[in-house]
């Protein structure tokens, strides 16, 4: 009943077309490459040093100590303020949240071994804030430990899981394909069947002998092109440009035929239940969005609070982006098959009642 | 068999009858046009008959086939402009017509069909760079693809300005004289007249007249009339010498029905014994055009819709001063 050739020559028609769309075509290809060349660049690289005030009000030998101790250890940048400065006053006036102040006598009291305290200024709600109290905090447990002659027994050395060192980018690169998976034909057949229902190009297709069928199939099959393109060219700008570790086997493949099926479908879905295309885009924009940002495209759910992670779980996309994340970052394929058979059968449901609903003709 | 066979078809949408008991039939080679104004059923019937809407009652057979449960088998063998055509934005006319060759599975020469439509200058344009009139004429070249013996073509020329509209017909005239069955719905009196080879005047969800022009002007116009420019004085003077139905009608115009030939000079004495001033004389038949007037009970504008108006044309003649001659 279905006719290949049809669909063959439709996916061809429909491609051109599409390809001729300029707007489209950004927002299916280059789009999300730039996307991985803003994140990637914000999160990959090392922000360097962290710039610390200090205010130093001793006068020996030992706060010098302390500050060179604090400057070897890489983590912070010391800037010096003038100690007839008001310290509190002076970070704010520099828009500055971290900084560090030592008191007067401060050399005497260490050395004479009386307790001495050091202040740190910090802003609960900087990452970077966290890393000055630990840095300072190390520091003073040193001093405090030559000061009894004594030395380290505890050390660490810091390791990962694999022996693998993960980056930001390997996490981002199959939250984006994700990302790219979804937006792309999901708001493509939301646009499509509302604006063909709206121009009759349904009824007057409905006059020919294509079957909607095989309609469906051609635009299914062409945003499967489009998603392994867009794919291709994602993995090579995260590899050449910032270096990331990603295993490619041929356990991607179902997701990337299983992705676009299952929002081509939905989109296609959402434009039939919708009567005009203002409608149509209003409700794909509510199911996309909190896709777009709740599934672990961004960054990974684990960050989330524990509510929002289990509303993650009803989001069809997010079993897409894990079973990535498990193929090309952990190699686990038995995950991966988890969440294969979730997708499988998340399509396998929106595209029968796509399929159902959605009508050439009227009554 | 005949190509297209209607009987007492009805279908309406809630409480609005939009078809209701409408019946006729059209011969093969024959162009039919349903002529009428916006909302009198027109492309409800002919969607019924392409296989696009369900019918609520009666009987349809288009080239023996049940439109609505063969829609599938009927439309490779029929060809059809739906009302304001539009096809993929970005698609060329000329890759228009291979995309449909290509699902109807024929093998076309696009470059001839462009010819055909008067499109050659504009194979290779966008469908969203072409104008109204070239947009229409991708239809049309859409619609006989698939070489069908019948063609439906819902307001080819709506929407179009006259130049356009008449290439258009040249068109048309040119699918008719390949052989093809056409059947047409227009608001336009011009084009039915123009195009078909019979009418049917649709009003209201019922075929209101049917025939050929000539046949339909036969049957519901008022015969033959005689026209003289005067004054209302005259009129009442041939009125009261004569017992010939006299109309007086806006701007000075007096129409007089003329039965029989004798009729006229009877009416022509009158006027020269009444030594009144008259101009300009000339005998006329109702045209379509006021027909379709009487008919639907209104002019048709540009846009399909009906304007109610001329009613001063049916003001009573014979009232006022009898005691004059």
């Amino acid at each position: 009943m279905v006719n290949v050739r049809r669909i063959i020559n439709d996916v061809k028609f429909f491609g051109r077309g599409y390809l001729r769309n300029r707007i489209g075509l950004f927002f299916g290809l280059i789009f999300p490459v730039i996307l991985i060349l803003i994140f990637g660049a914000v999160f990959s690289g090392s922000s360097g040093p962290i710039k610390v005030y200090i205010q130093n009000q001793d006068t020996g030998q030992i706060s010098t100590l302390f500050m060179n101790a604090l400057e070897n250890t890489g983590t912070v940048k010391l800037s010096q303020v003038n100690a007839s400065e008001n310290f509190s006053h002076y970070l704010s006036d520099h828009s500055a949240s971290d900084g560090i102040v030592i008191p007067p006598n401060f050399s005497l009291n260490y050395v004479a071994g009386n307790p001495v305290g050091i202040t740190v200024y910090t802003n609960p709600a900087q990452s970077s804030s966290a890393i000055v109290s630990g840095t300072v905090n190390g520091v003073i447990n040193a001093f405090n430990l030559q000061h009894y002659g004594g030395s380290p027994i505890i050390g660490m050395s810091q390791t990962t899981v694999n022996e693998k060192v993960y980056k930001y980018i390997d996490f981002l690169i199959p939250g984006l394909i994700g990302f790219s998976v979804l937006v792309s034909p999901m708001f493509s057949l939301v646009e499509i069947s509302s604006e063909y229902k709206k121009r009759k190009l349904f009824k007057q297709l409905s006059l020919t002998p294509i079957t909607k069928m095989e309609w469906l199939a051609s635009k299914v099959i062409w945003y499967i092109i489009l998603t392994v393109a867009s794919f291709l060219l994602m993995v090579a700008v995260g590899i050449a440009a910032f270096g990331a570790h990603i295993s490619l086997s041929l356990w991607l493949v179902p997701f990337l035929i299983l992705g676009p099926m299952l929002f081509a479908s939905m989109g296609m879905l959402v434009g039939t239940v919708a009567k005009t295309p203002e409608t149509a885009s209003v409700i794909g924009n509510v199911v996309t969005f909190p896709m777009m940002f709740l599934a672990g495209t961004f960054f990974p759910i684990s960050i989330m609070p524990v509510y929002l992670q289990s509303f993650a779980h009803v989001l069809p996309l997010f079993y897409i982006i894990d079973g990535l994340n498990a193929v090309m970052v952990y190699s686990n394929f038995v995950g991966a098959l988890i969440d294969l058979v979730v997708v499988g059968l998340m399509t396998l449901v929106v595209f029968v009642t796509a399929a159902k609903l959605f009508k050439w003709r009227e009554d | 068999m005949l190509p297209v066979e209607v009987t007492l078809l009805k279908k309406s949408y809630g409480a609005l009858k939009a078809v209701d008991g409408v019946s006729f039939s059209v011969e093969s080679g024959e162009v039919f046009a349903l002529l009428g104004p916006n909302g009198a059923g027109k492309t409800t019937t002919i969607e019924i008959l392409e296989g696009l809407r369900k019918k609520d009652e009666g009987t349809v057979s288009v080239l023996g086939l049940d439109p609505w449960k063969n829609g599938y088998e009927l439309h490779k063998k029929i060809g059809v402009i739906p009302q304001e055509f539009t096809f993929f934005e970005k698609a060329t006319p000329k890759e228009a017509v291979e995309y449909y060759a290509m699902l109807f599975g024929v093998s076309v020469d696009s470059n001839k069909i462009m010819k055909e439509v008067i499109l050659e200058d504009s194979a290779n344009v966008l469908f969203e760079d072409l104008s109204g009139g070239q947009k229409q004429k991708v239809g049309l070249a859409l619609s006989f693809v698939n070489s069908p013996e019948l063609l439906f073509l819902d307001e080819p020329t709506t929407g179009l300005d006259p130049s356009a509209r008449r290439t258009i017909w040249e068109v048309i005239k040119l699918l008719k004289s390949m052989g093809k069955t056409i059947i047409l719905t227009t608001h336009y009196l011009d084009e039915a007249e123009h195009l078909a080879d019979r009418v049917a005047i649709m009003n209201k969800g019922h075929i209101v007249a049917m025939g050929t022009p000539d046949e339909i002007i036969a049957e519901h116009g008022s015969g033959e009339r005689l026209e003289i420019h005067g004054s209302k004085k005259l009129s009442d003077y041939i009125t009261a010498k004569t017992k010939l139905k006299v109309n007086f009608e806006s701007k000075g115009l007096i129409s007089i029905s003329i039965g029989k030939k004798h009729d006229a000079f009877v009416a022509l004495e009158a006027i020269e014994k009444s030594g009144l001033e008259w101009g300009e004389l000339h005998t006329r038949h109702d045209s379509l055009d006021d027909i379709f007037v009487k008919l639907v009970r209104g002019k048709i504008d540009a846009h399909g819709e009906i304007s109610a108006k001329n009613n001063a044309a049916n003001a009573p003649t014979n009232r006022g001063d009898k005691t004059h001659g």
